[in-house]
């Protein structure tokens, strides 16, 4: 139930949120506009790329389950299993690039 | 209640878009691995840290990676890169803005109203494409 909430959530999270940046990334170059800067400015901070970070690397282990189960329907009495790996793949890469991100931003 | 409206079997909008989500989430995946080698056979493992290399995968844009040590920027800049990013732009405003439209539909049931909803989001759709396209060809 978990993956399916994270899974929705962290789909909405990088389609607003992604779709704002391609248009700020239009408005810095074409429009002048300030709103692009400020937004970019948000969306390059520690905080928001350690959430959009999560979104992309979840949502992609996520859907590749997805994708197999559908394509191989048998493998769904593995359901449970997959669900023990995905977050055993999710979790190490993510902790990585978040520690390392952190190390980046406090040390330079 | 009127019952729900449940697409029928067989080659319709639904059963495509269901089609395009998963190919297109394969193809988006496919892309980056593509990236992620690329940037590490043109020497990223001296030039960026893990971020920028991460940055480069999700979109290989030669801005993702001005912060980084490339001593040249041109074999980040070209027109192999570009088609991988229209790609990338394609695939990924399409999967996205169709899962917006299925999390939107569970909530909005009236025929007229979904209507509506596709149309602004087929508008959304193509600005975020548009934008998508020219800013890869320009930059």
């Amino acid at each position: 139930m978990w993956a399916w909430i994270l899974h929705r959530i962290s789909g909405l999270g990088m389609i607003l949120f992604i779709a704002g940046h391609v248009l700020a990334g239009f408005g810095i170059q074409q429009l002048g506009g300030d709103w692009a800067i400020w937004y970019n400015t948000i969306y390059e901070s520690l905080y928001f790329q350690l959430f959009i970070y999560f979104c992309v690397i979840f949502h992609a282990v996520n859907g590749a389950r997805i994708i197999i189960l559908d394509t191989w329907p048998a493998l769904i009495k593995f359901q449970r299993e997959f669900i023990w790996l995905e977050w055993a793949i999710v979790l190490p890469v993510y902790a990585l690039t978040a520690w390392i991100m952190i190390q980046r931003s406090l040390g330079g | 209640m009127k019952p729900r409206k449940v697409p029928t079997p067989g080659w319709n909008f639904e059963y495509l878009m269901w089609l395009f989500t998963r190919i297109s989430g394969a193809a988006m995946l496919l892309l980056a691995l593509i990236g992620f080698v690329g940037a590490l056979i043109m020497g990223a493992r001296y030039h960026m840290d893990l971020g920028t290399l991460m940055r480069w995968t999700f979109f290989p844009n030669p801005n993702h990676v001005l912060n980084s040590d490339i001593p040249d920027i041109a074999p980040w800049a070209n027109a192999y890169w570009q088609i991988m990013q229209l790609l990338l732009v394609f695939f990924g405003a399409t999967h996205g803005f169709n899962g917006l439209r299925l999390v939107l539909e569970e909530y909005i049931h009236s025929w007229g109203w979904q209507l509506a909803l596709r149309l602004v989001l087929m508008i959304l759709w193509l600005i975020t494409l548009g934008a998508g396209f020219f800013l890869v060809l320009t930059s």
